[in-house]
């Protein structure tokens, strides 16, 4: 395929019945450990979404008084409900964890004419969370 | 150390197969031998049809990427005593065709290479007069880091987008495409965007990171991507609440 | 002046989301889905509790706490479903699956939080 022909070459590589193409498994994600590392934090959106789930679901119980709040309540002490809002905080915190050491990467931040290294960008992510996780237990645990 | 090693290595002729098999070698083991010396070997003493690219064989030309043991690596870089002990599978650079044993078909790249412009874009050209385009250090720090690919292809083998999606154009493209962008003596950002920030541009990239894992020469296509996004984002919010921007 | 991809929009979604949830989301889970329920910590109790979520800075704070993790987690996921399942010819179905719950869910919370 000569590519100076007139006709406009498409997007991808030429079909050529010499030319051996690998096919992709579907099961790529399991093939190295990055690959895991890389499909577990994509995972960990769904904790995102079930946060919102269960956090709509408390406002909603409370919304429908005491009683209702209760029960709610003891539903969230039964071991499943535990140990899948387990997992779901696990997932959070890894979320969490792989969104600030990924942040520096965004942010190409220079002073003094050379770039800041990653870490030192990282750095105030974490200690922003520090500070809301404390104000937020300091709000509710006040009274 | 052992005195030789074994090779697993890709064949594949079009002519005569359906699909690549693997042949096994067994190689001297040599304390300063790297992938390219043992494949060398091969095709000197045992099998002179074994078909592979390099050229410098001191990792600046970007010739001799193969799958080494299902990772992207230079083969004139990677050391065999590393693999004592183990069989070496040699195999073409995950994610392209396969033209013949270790040779991989490339024009996609350089076709995409091409959609990045990865050359000075002036709007205005200075008169020849008033001299050269002057650049501080500083403004070389900027981009230099993105500067250093070497086109070896490493970071295509390594990205699961580009493997799944045949329209992205992959961490190489788009980390020049930045260098040029973050070049001081550039003027073609706009001319780049159409191809950058497009879904087979940046926006096809999740981030895996593995492309910024494989590079030799430690360009950081990851961190050119995001930065671009981010950029990108950016631009985007000035240009609603500013139009024309 | 050429027309950038929408994608942009959807990317910053995305990261103020995630940036959200980063910052938010380990504390809110810990109290209201462990600590809370497993008597670790004392919690509010139901009048206080009905009192905090009335503030309208908090139904403000509730909301953009609601929201916008879940259009963090419609991006994502979208992308997951396009690279870990292979399926982008499903690209539409997709596209209004995701940003559509997150809308949905966007919804709910304005609803909630704006009724109790």
């Amino acid at each position: 395929m000569n590519p100076e022909s007139p006709n406009p070459l498409p997007h991808y590589t030429e079909y050529h019945p010499r030319w051996y193409r690998r096919p992709v498994s579907t099961y790529w994600w399991l093939g190295s450990w990055p690959y895991v590392r890389f499909i577990l934090r994509e995972l960990s959106s769904l904790a995102v979404a079930y946060f919102v789930g269960l956090t709509l679901m408390q406002i909603y119980g409370l919304s429908q008084g005491a009683q209702a709040y209760a029960e709610l309540q003891e539903w969230l002490r039964q071991p499943a409900v535990l140990g899948l809002n387990s997992l779901a905080f696990l997932f959070a915190v890894f979320h969490t964890y792989t969104w600030f050491n990924a942040a520096p990467k965004a942010m190409a931040v220079r002073m003094g004419g050379k770039r800041v290294p990653e870490w030192a960008v990282a750095a105030p992510h974490y200690a922003a969370w520090m500070a809301a996780s404390a104000f937020v237990l300091w709000f509710l645990l006040r009274r | 150390m052992a005195e030789t090693i074994q090779l697993e290595v890709t064949r594949y002729s079009p002519e005569r197969d359906a699909k690549p098999t693997l042949e096994r070698f067994e190689v001297p083991m040599r304390p300063e031998w790297v992938i390219l010396d043992a494949l060398n070997y091969i095709k000197d003493k045992v099998d002179g049809s074994l078909t592979f690219r390099w050229s410098c064989r001191m990792g600046v030309c970007g010739s001799c990427g193969m799958m080494v043991n299902g990772e992207p690596k230079l083969t004139c870089a990677t050391f065999l005593h590393k693999y004592e002990g183990k069989a070496v599978r040699v195999e073409p650079l995950r994610y392209f065709p396969v033209v013949r044993d270790l040779v991989t078909e490339i024009s996609d790249f350089m076709r995409k290479l091409k959609r990045a412009k990865p050359w000075l874009i002036r709007r205005t050209e200075k008169a020849l007069a008033e001299g050269e385009y002057l650049q501080t250090p500083e403004q070389l720090d900027t981009y230099k880091q993105f500067s250093m690919c070497i086109n070896c292809t490493l970071c295509y083998a390594a990205c699961p987008v580009y493997g799944l999606d045949a329209e992205f154009i992959g961490p190489a493209a788009l980390a020049l495409a930045q260098r040029y962008n973050l070049d001081s003596r550039d003027q073609g950002a706009e001319e780049r965007m159409l191809a950058l920030a497009h879904p087979d541009g940046v926006w096809g990239c999740t981030f895996v990171g593995e492309c910024t894992s494989v590079c030799p020469k430690h360009v950081d296509p990851a961190g050119a991507i995001q930065q671009y996004k981010l950029k990108a984002a950016m631009h985007w919010v000035k240009s609603l609440l500013k139009p024309g921007t | 002046m050429p027309r950038t991809s929408n994608d942009a929009f959807f990317w910053g979604l995305f990261s103020a989301g995630g940036t959200v949830a980063a910052l938010l989301i380990p504390v809110h889970l810990f109290l209201f889905a462990l600590a809370f329920p497993m008597g670790w910590l004392q919690e509010p109790t139901y009048g206080t509790l009905m009192d905090i979520v009335r503030l309208p800075l908090v139904r403000v704070y509730l909301f953009a706490l609601c929201s916008l993790p879940l259009f963090h987690w419609a991006h994502r996921f979208r992308f997951t479903l396009y690279d870990g399942l292979q399926i982008k010819h499903l690209n539409e179905v997709i596209f209004a699956g995701c940003y559509g719950s997150a809308i949905v869910g966007t919804a709910v919370a304005g609803y909630l939080l704006w009724t109790i």
